[in-house]
């Protein structure tokens, strides 16, 4: 799955990730959404909140509740998929949410809840970390406050060498997958997962690696969000002049 | 000390925007020596003191802010209102019953219905419980005609103006009571339905364009525009 | 909704070097293993970390394979946090946390290799046998992960399953006098260090746990790590993962040479 010229089935070389596409607000009901692709993998995500608690038990009375739900569809990969809930995207669940809680300043609604809402449509690797990219700038486009957002980006093990955002064949045929998550300008680790064998020294180089993917990819993040912004700003600007 | 942003420069949630020894103003939070930004925003710095103007964002109710709500429900003794939060307005029947009237032994649907839109002012909030409104007041209470318009809470400040200059310049030039609630409803009354949507058409713009400078000339020059066509 | 009182204790103590229940931040509370104790289950342990129970149960039974691997053993992992190891579980189907445990801990089982499930091959492509590995915890006070990790190690190396015999005809039929230990080509070891303020400590109880920032889970299989989970809602720095991952391993080499002397003395 290395090419004798040290590039992937791809043609990508071993530190470098797929294209990625980000458009904001495309779900106008939610409060903030946003539709990833990278490569092959295509994700909406949708955030509503504040918004009431329903069942009101859950509610907490000093901060905001997170929920998240990760969930595919059944057409998303090649053999089709039940839509009802499996232990993998519960877990998922779990794991996304837990790597978007330390980013959001949850103390300043109390008694509320934030819901965050992933669609995977079309699964090609490393879904999570796509959904991490989505669910950050969908929470960021909705106002939320939030310390910083959230980047991911996957690391895989292909015939010994480290390689950056494993597709599915990669992940199926690799010896490692390594997804992984920061808040980009406070260097934290939000989501640590692995699933194969690595040596100490080599999480270490694979953090590093996943690191400055994730800044690569908050760059784009940070495009993404303004994007509407600025570009109104143009046209506003271009006929004033007129 | 270096800060890296001037104003009205776009930032998201995590940009740093400055180091050493500024002010930390709202919507910006200090870690160490750097300032960062919590949402997405227009930079604003004044006399050391760096703060972010949201471009998005729920609402979070104030003490003596006006807001206008919609009946949802009914309690023993008093109604229930949406604000457009994840918290609920609570109104008590005392303030809409005749007086003398007792709230328990009346229908509180004679006095308001579910559907109802009322104009009301924050008495009571402290994040742990409901909101308390009062529709007792100047320019408070329900509104039976015009029409009610929702623009993100985020926007309201913009659409006032500094000392409402804003929101007067648009009132002027429309003939329309308007009331702007800080929840982001916004009840529109004008003399015929045209001049409603004038102002309506009007406020979108600038919730729209709230981010570009120079809004109060555009906003003069669509008025003048607008009203050139009509006449 | 644990004490303000408490969290300020604990921290107080932890800047000091110490523990609310007397440890040092990197050590274990104690640890004992029942093997067997379960005649039904082909293999079992019960574990019982400080005060934390768990238990856990392997049973076989002879199963079709997956399509894309026609040769090799089946092997499922099951967690139930049932209402009478905490007042805090409700009954009902595995919740987000038991999901996840199981799944971690299969996750290190699977990759350590610990099973050499192509060894369970039957019938090639008709019949393999199915390893069922369920936990159930039993009291919880804190990393139920770990000690229900160590169960199921224990309870895996200590199974015995009958043979499985094939007649002519390919009809399999279980010969229970005759019984044998599971292939085994790994012990993996799984060690949760949690993070409370800027300490990281070992093997958190349940107080600890409570007041804990993030948790990082990893399992070790000859001092490389086969499983890593980072639990919690907040986030940890890159040279906080690093130590922990270091403790970790270190505590993983000592737990290593309790199972294999609990196992051994078997």
């Amino acid at each position: 799955m290395i090419r004798p010229d040290g590039r992937r089935l791809d043609g990508r070389r071993p530190d470098e990730i797929r294209e990625l596409k980000i458009k904001i607000g495309i779900l106008e009901n939610a409060d903030g959404s946003a539709y990833v692709e990278q490569g092959n993998t295509k994700i909406y995500a949708a955030v509503y909140g504040p918004r009431e608690v329903h069942p009101r038990h859950l509610a907490l009375p000093n901060r905001a509740i997170i929920r998240c739900r990760y969930h595919m569809t059944p057409f998303a990969v090649e053999e089709r998929k039940s839509p009802a809930p499996t232990r993998r995207e519960i877990e998922l669940s779990k794991v996304i949410r837990e790597a978007l809680t330390p980013a959001i300043i949850v103390e300043h609604f109390p008694f509320s809840a934030i819901d965050v809402f992933i669609e995977v449509i079309n699964a090609d690797g490393s879904t999570r970390c796509a959904s991490i990219i989505a669910a950050s700038v969908a929470l960021a486009s909705a106002g939320i406050p939030m310390r910083d957002l959230v980047a991911a980006c996957s690391v895989g093990k292909i015939n010994g060498v480290l390689v950056l955002d494993v597709t599915d064949i990669e992940d199926k045929y690799g010896e490692v997958d390594m997804p992984f998550a920061m808040m980009p300008n406070k260097n934290e680790i939000t989501l640590l997962q692995l699933d194969g064998v690595l040596s100490l020294e080599e999480i270490e180089k694979a953090i590093s690696m996943a690191t400055k993917a994730c800044k690569e990819i908050y760059e784009k993040q940070k495009s993404a969000l303004k994007e509407k912004y600025i570009e109104l700003r143009k046209a506003v600007e271009e006929s004033a002049k007129t | 000390m270096p800060i890296y942003v001037k104003d009205w420069d776009l930032v998201v949630p995590g940009e740093v925007l400055a180091e050493g020894d500024y002010v930390a103003g709202p919507y910006v939070y200090k870690e160490g020596n750097k300032l960062l930004a919590t949402t997405i925003g227009i930079v604003e710095s004044k006399r050391g003191v760096i703060r972010v103007v949201p471009l998005q964002g729920p609402y979070i109710p104030k003490v003596g802010d006006v807001v206008i709500g919609i009946v949802i429900d009914y309690l023993p003794t008093a109604y229930v209102l949406d604000i457009n939060s994840s918290y609920k307005a609570i109104l008590q029947a005392t303030e809409v019953l005749p007086f003398q009237k007792n709230a328990l032994a009346e229908d509180l649907s004679k006095y308001l219905d579910v559907g109802d839109v009322v104009i009301c002012k924050i008495v009571r909030f402290d994040k742990y419980s409901d909101v308390v409104v009062s529709c007792k007041g100047r320019e408070l209470g329900k509104v039976v005609d015009g029409r009610l318009i929702k623009v993100s809470p985020a926007k309201i400040p913009r659409l006032i103006g500094r000392k409402g200059s804003m929101i007067n310049l648009i009132k002027k030039e429309t003939g329309c009571k308007i009331v702007i609630g800080q929840n982001g409803f916004i009840w529109i009354k004008g003399k015929d339905p045209g001049s409603e949507v004038l102002a309506e058409k009007v406020i979108r713009k600038i919730a729209e364009e709230a981010h570009v400078s120079g809004l109060t000339q555009r906003v003069q020059l669509m008025l003048q525009l607008e009203k050139g066509v009509d006449v | 909704m644990i004490p303000k009182l408490k969290k300020q204790q604990i921290m107080d103590l932890l800047s000091s070097g110490r523990r609310i229940d007397g440890r040092e931040l990197e050590d274990l509370r104690s640890v004992e293993i029942k093997c067997q104790c379960v005649k039904n289950a082909e293999g079992s342990a019960e574990v019982r970390l400080g005060k934390t129970l768990a238990i856990a149960g392997v049973k076989t039974s002879i199963g079709t394979p997956f399509a894309d691997t026609p040769n090799t053993g089946v092997m499922i992992v099951n967690a139930e946090f049932l209402p009478i190891a905490s007042p805090t579980f409700e009954p009902g189907p595995p919740d987000e946390n038991a999901i996840e445990l199981a799944r971690v801990i299969d996750r290190g089982l699977r990759r350590a290799e610990m099973i050499d499930l192509k060894q369970l091959c039957i019938v090639p492509g008709k019949a393999v046998w199915e390893i069922w590995i369920d936990i159930h915890a039993l009291n919880h006070d804190g990393n139920l992960m770990d000690a229900s990790a160590l169960a199921a190690v224990t309870a895996i190396l200590m199974a015995e399953i009958p043979k499985a015999v094939v007649n002519e005809k390919g009809e399999v039929t279980i010969d229970k006098s005759e019984k044998q230990k599971l292939p085994i080509k790994n012990i993996p070891i799984t060690v949760t260090i949690a993070k409370i303020g800027d300490k990281l400590v070992v093997d958190p109880n349940l107080d600890e746990e409570e007041v804990s920032d993030a948790f990082l889970t990893a399992t070790f299989v000859n001092d490389k790590v086969c499983a890593i989970q980072k639990r919690g809602e907040k986030g940890l720095t890159m040279e906080e993962t690093m130590k922990a991952l270091q403790m970790a391993r270190q505590k993983a080499r000592e737990l290593l040479k309790i199972v294999k002397g609990v196992v051994g003395s078997e």
